[in-house]
């Protein structure tokens, strides 16, 4: 029997490149290494109906517990990868236990970004979401009127601040840039959320410099501003980018940058070796890409097991994403890189609308505001190399489904 | 605990008890029923869970709201009149029974 083919992350990628390799016939064995103590489960809910209350463990499974035994995915929990080593195709664990593969896949997501511990960023009541255990540890520690404090007013930290502040927390968010989602989204988007969560009762405070957090008793209290300001805060929530999990490739002297390099197929400079997901770094429309989110997750993911097998196919992803805040849900298609255009579209609904992104005159991207419909178009035409023009986009007389099919 | 049942293109099904309350997009992808993926794990973004509710059951699990109306418009397969996203249906004791088809092979 060959060495089994090994997968490192067992996250949405890591179980969809499992379940591509056995729906492409691959029968010899695999396995997926996790480092976690449940199985594979779906992050995006931790920050927004699981925090909530409204979905439980068991329904964030990716797949059902039984599932690994019934596809002979040997599904290894709990287990953490110390060393890769390339040349004789072995990974050592922490417990000192060595396994060879015949081929790699990394899948081993992202981890975030924590405020540096000199400022006050390890103290007890400082947490960040990410794991399981992060949303199970934040979750007992709320309490209605509460002072709650974001650090950071990007997707994350939005969603937290909605349903903290839905539970009657008193929430106020901090962004250091100008404007809140500036790195994600146009101002026309900002606009909409810092309107939404105003009327929540959430304070965003924009180019907002954060100082250090102050503790009392050996926990958070508060939180200082550059320009003086002092906020209560008995719990801090820090939402502030993640960091790729590419030390392993790393020390193994796999090319990396931002992320794990990979080709279009997702194989990295070791030909052996693959990786997906939040971790990978791709050549994507003339330029090197690192996407975090479920869509590219799987679908690249899919595409490394393709090329694992020997049948690669080029990944070209319209990409996608959404976030739940409040009662909207914003849906994006596309990425708005480099965009020098931007229109709004007033939807059918109340409260609905759509920004739509455009680079030299071409559609890149559209984010969606409770308006499946302007969501739903604008993924079609990038899916189908179409365009629409600024002005047409802008206009809502102007039928969708007309104008792109 | 409500029985519904998957049928394939190629005619062959898949017959589940699905909880009462649990969405049938989560249930498809637990029992591996072949083309629904349930991507956005149900949240109203990706359409990969569509399927055509058999026409004796439309009665009972009803139409799509405005949300899934519109994003039944970017499906893979065919829209037709009983097309529904199945991560918006929940199972209930009244669809117990209930026959599904998916568009897909």
């Amino acid at each position: 029997m060959p060495d089994p083919i090994v997968i490192v992350g067992a996250g949405q990628a890591g179980v969809a490149l499992a379940a591509k390799l056995r729906a492409l016939g691959y029968a010899d064995p695999v396995i997926l290494i996790g480092d976690e103590t449940m199985p594979p489960y779906q992050r995006p809910p931790l920050s927004k109906k699981y925090v909530s209350g409204e979905l439980d463990v068991e329904r964030l499974l990716i797949r059902p517990r039984d599932w690994y035994a019934e596809q002979n995915v040997d599904l290894r929990l709990e287990q953490r990868v110390t060393a890769l080593s390339p040349l004789n195709h072995e990974l050592t664990f922490s417990d000192g236990s060595r396994l060879r593969y015949s081929k790699l896949a990394l899948t081993s997501g992202a981890r975030p970004r924590n405020l540096p511990a000199e400022i006050g960023g390890t103290l007890p009541g400082v947490v960040t979401i990410r794991g399981l255990v992060d949303a199970d540890a934040i979750i007992p520690q709320l309490k209605t009127g509460m002072d709650l404090v974001v650090v950071g007013g990007g997707y994350i930290g939005l969603e937290a601040a909605a349903v903290t502040a839905a539970k009657g927390m008193q929430v106020t968010v901090l962004e250091a840039a100008e404007r809140i989602l500036q790195r994600v989204a146009a101002a026309e988007t900002s606009a909409y959320f810092r309107d939404l969560h105003g009327r929540h009762g959430v304070i965003v405070r924009e180019a907002t410099a954060l100082d250090r957090l102050t503790a009392r008793e050996g926990r958070v209290a508060g939180v200082a501003l550059k320009d003086g300001t002092e906020l209560p805060a008995d719990l801090v929530i820090v939402g502030i980018g993640v960091l790729p999990n590419d030390d392993l490739a790393r020390e193994a002297g796999l090319l990396v940058e931002n992320g794990i390099t990979v080709d279009a197929q997702g194989r990295s400079s070791d030909p052996d070796i693959f990786a997906a997901g939040d971790c990978a770094n791709f050549p994507w429309q003339g330029q090197r890409t690192r996407l975090e989110s479920v869509q590219n997750a799987i679908e690249q993911a899919e595409h490394a097991a393709a090329a694992m097998l020997g049948a690669p196919e080029h990944y070209n992803p319209v990409p996608w994403f959404w976030s739940d805040q409040y009662d909207v849900k914003l849906q994006i298609a596309g990425l708005n890189r480099g965009y020098d255009q931007v229109v709004v579209r007033p939807g059918k609904r109340p409260g609905s609308q759509s920004v739509w992104y455009y680079r030299q005159g071409v559609l890149i991207a559209v984010d969606a505001m409770n308006d499946a419909l302007a969501y739903a178009f604008g993924k079609k035409a990038l899916e189908a190399g179409k365009t629409i023009s600024p002005a047409q986009a802008a206009d809502p007389a102007v039928d969708l489904k007309a104008a792109i099919g | 605990m409500p029985k519904v049942t998957w049928i394939l293109k190629d005619g062959k099904e898949v017959a589940a008890e699905v909880p009462v309350g649990h969405n049938l997009m989560e249930v498809a992808v637990a029992k591996n029923v072949p083309n629904v993926i349930g991507e956005c794990g149900g949240c109203l973004s990706c359409a990969t869970c569509h399927v055509y509710v058999d026409e004796a059951w439309y009665g009972k699990t009803g139409g799509p709201d405005d949300m899934e109306s519109d994003m039944l418009e970017i499906t893979v397969a065919e829209r037709k009149p009983t097309s529904r996203l199945s991560c918006q249906i929940k199972s209930a004791p009244e669809l117990d029974g209930l026959v599904l088809r998916v568009p897909y092979i």
